[in-house]
């Protein structure tokens, strides 16, 4: 949108539409009208025939771009039918449409969905953007030159002549920090991301931005507890889930499903499977090595259910291979290879003729699974009582999965997991141990990276952010307030989500994330969310005689994939390694110091690096080393 | 042998980082330079380098914490170890 009224130019809309074809490699469209221009790529899922984008409105005066899905848009369809609207396809973008000419940029509140879209309203002459409420569908902007420019991917709006190409180094500080950078921040200088629940109007030169959706949390002490509550809490968590489940399936193409073998994606195969018609194709990832494998789970699963399985065997070299073009994917350094194995997943999905899929994203944040919230209970439970030998032992219960933390004495356990004097009352309290030990990573940063920090204005305390009755809330809903508002949208549906299954042109879906499953979740007693230390109890209760017991009740492997090894064999690095890691390209890209670098790349030369903090110093560094060459150094390589 | 000692730190903890500096007494938890990890490195360096055997009991910070306790600790392991082989 020129903000100088000048026209927009069809041809530069198509070279932004260009690089993200992946999204949608069906159909595409431009529509100018004068100062504004919007463009669409396909991926066609609902009404294959007449969802054509950009669409207008019969009267002309409303066009919209729109990626994601309104999965209630056949009952707001009938709503508007029945006060006689005229509908001229079957397709949810036209609901938008329809439900926008009458309500207004209040219509996201009514939508049950995820999306991104952009509604250019000409009579106001007002350009109206909206994000999901958790953020599963992505939108960037910047206003650059006087024009103001938005995309699905941030390689659109560099794409547009003269954005300038730089990496934010409170952006690159973020991910050093939180693993994700916090909206409207990015990982380039002046590209901004809509939050998640919010909107975005610009109107007379004027951009403004409004919160429509936030997740809260009832005050600690006010839920309703007891048995018959128990049952009804779990009676109607699976009532919704199934619903969630139903809406979900909504396509006119066929539906598939990740299987993982854990909890979540086991009960959304199993609710497809029991309470639907569909016929269930799933996808699952195996890893060569048992520490990772959850191969006999997904086995379990899917032949107690009866379902189709395709499995994708995920070596280390098809990850070291795969790591730039998934950089080129996320836009953002990472921290974990976690991405990759799901680039390669989706891959396999579009190989079957698939390009819609159902998973279990969004259970862990929002019913308490991460070992994030059991640690902070060990935490608080030990802080409680300082001098306790025995209280800091649960911490080796939690952990089963890390040989090398099991092998460790009382006293070094207190050193690790450590309450310090004031964590007990900082608001950020579950996350205090993971952002200190991801921040360390930073001692890696360049002196001239560190002196732009200096010279930065220091971005808004997180504190700022919280919701206004935050301290009221039980600690597990903080700690599960933090995920689901920074590592969800952040990381989870962005590097590991949306960015790894498009660039296959597949669609994830995510029952746990309906709205109304959200808002329940959140009223649900904390203590049937973790009971003890048994995490996701509830949706355990809720789940009974749907999964087999063995998924049921095994203990939670948290997804990991392998590491060091994808990059390092017979004492030497992947080509692109030894070359972004090299102290010359080192020096180039100005990010990180090249000596303790280079001691830090001998050390996985010579396999002597095994823990999480070097994977996730060599992850960090390579990546962002990958974003700079991929973006900022050498953009003409790939794009 | 402090020499020695710092060098594994250096090439493995610390990196030779500038702005990670620290001396004979400081504590290398409270540097944020080992994790669950390090400590199992450390050991199975000191092991390899000194021909001591480190108990799963004499795993605790009094012992391995800074250069200086681990180089009291070595020495008096290898006192020991070397007593009991007499």
């Amino acid at each position: 949108m020129h903000l100088d009224g000048a026209k927009a130019d069809s041809r530069l809309l198509r070279r932004m539409m260009d690089c993200v074809q992946y999204r949608g490699p069906d159909d595409g469209g431009v529509h100018v009208d004068e100062e504004v221009g919007l463009a669409h790529v396909r991926l066609s899922i609902i009404d294959l025939a007449g969802g054509h984008q950009p669409m207008q409105d019969e009267s002309g005066s409303l066009s919209i771009t729109f990626n994601g899905e309104i999965y209630n848009y056949v009952e707001l369809r009938a709503e508007w039918l029945r006060k006689g609207h005229r509908f001229a396809t079957q397709s949810d973008t036209e609901v938008i449409l329809h439900h926008y000419a009458e309500k207004g940029e209040a219509c996201v509140e009514d939508f049950n969905g995820q999306w991104a879209f952009a509604i250019w309203d000409k009579r106001k002459r007002k350009l109206f953007l909206s994000r999901d409420r958790v953020g599963v569908r992505p939108l960037f902007y910047t206003l650059h030159d006087r024009t103001f420019l938005f995309a699905s991917e941030m390689k659109s709006l560099l794409a547009y002549p003269g954005v300038p190409r730089h990496m934010d180094p409170l952006g690159l500080d973020q991910i050093f920090t939180y693993w994700s950078t916090l909206p409207p921040r990015t990982i380039f200088r002046g590209i901004q991301e809509l939050a998640p629940g919010t909107s975005l109007t610009i109107q007379n030169g004027k951009v403004e931005t409004r919160r429509y959706w936030q997740l809260h949390y009832p005050s600690q002490g006010s839920v309703r507890t007891g048995p018959q509550a128990e049952r009804d809490y779990a009676d109607r968590l699976m009532e919704l889930l199934v619903d969630a489940t139903r809406l979900r399936l909504r396509a006119d193409v066929p539906v598939g499903a990740y299987l993982s073998g854990g909890l979540d994606s086991s009960v959304i195969a199993a609710v497809i499977h029991q309470y639907t018609d569909t016929p269930l194709k799933t996808f699952s990832v195996t890893f060569d090595d048992p520490e990772f494998d959850e191969s006999p789970y997904q086995k379990d699963v899917s032949r107690a259910l009866g379902v189709d399985r395709h499995e994708v065997r995920c070596t280390e070299e098809a990850i070291g291979q795969a790591f730039p073009r998934v950089i080129w994917q996320t836009e953002r350094p990472v921290l974990r290879t976690a991405p990759a194995p799901l680039f390669i997943l989706s891959r396999l999905v579009r190989e079957n003729g698939y390009k819609v899929v159902l998973t279990g994203e969004g259970s862990d944040e929002m019913l308490g699974g991460y070992d994030i919230f059991k640690e902070a209970k060990i935490r608080r439970f030990w802080g409680a009582r300082p001098d306790s030998k025995m209280r800091p032992l649960l911490l080796k219960k939690l952990y089963p999965y890390l040989p090398r933390l099991q092998k460790q004495s009382p006293e070094y356990l207190k050193a690790f997991f450590s309450v310090g004097e004031g964590d007990l009352s900082s608001p950020f309290f579950s996350h205090l141990p993971r952002w200190k030990m991801t921040s360390m990573l930073k001692a890696f940063f360049s002196d001239g990276l560190r002196a732009e920090l200096r010279r930065e204005e220091p971005a808004a305390p997180l504190e700022a952010d919280l919701p206004d009755d935050y301290s009221r809330w039980d600690p597990l809903c903080q700690a599960q307030y933090l995920e689901s508002a920074y590592l969800l949208p952040g990381y989870i549906l962005s590097s590991q989500g949306d960015r790894m299954a498009m660039a296959h042109s597949v669609e994830g879906r995510f029952p746990f994330l309906d709205h109304r499953v959200v808002e329940f979740a959140a009223t649900i007693p904390p203590r049937l969310k973790m009971k003890a230390l048994n995490e996701k109890y509830i949706l355990k209760r809720a789940s009974e005689s749907l999964i087999p017991d063995s998924v049921r009740n095994r203990s939670k492997q948290p997804y990991r994939a392998p590491e060091g090894k994808c990059f390092f064999s017979a004492g030497k690095g992947r080509d692109y390694v030894e070359e972004l890691l090299d102290p010359k390209r080192l020096q180039k890209s100005g990010l990180f110091q090249p000596e303790p670098v280079q001691k830090l790349v001998n050390k996985f030369r010579s396999g002597r690096a095994v823990g999480i903090k070097d994977n996730m110093a060599l992850v960090g560094i390579l990546s962002a080393q990958l974003v700079s060459d991929q973006f900022v150094e050498n953009p003409g390589a790939r794009s | 042998m402090r020499a020695n000692v710092r060098k594994f730190i250096v090439d493995n903890f610390s990196f030779g980082r500038e702005d990670v500096q620290f001396s004979d007494e400081e504590s290398l938890l409270e540097k944020g330079l080992i994790d669950s990890t390090g400590v199992l490195e450390l050991v199975t360096f000191l092991e390899t380098k000194y021909k001591i055997h480190v108990e799963d009991d004499e795993l605790i910070p009094d012992n391995l914490d800074s250069v200086t306790k681990m180089i009291r600790f070595v020495n008096r392991k290898s006192v020991q170890e070397a007593s009991v082989a007499d």
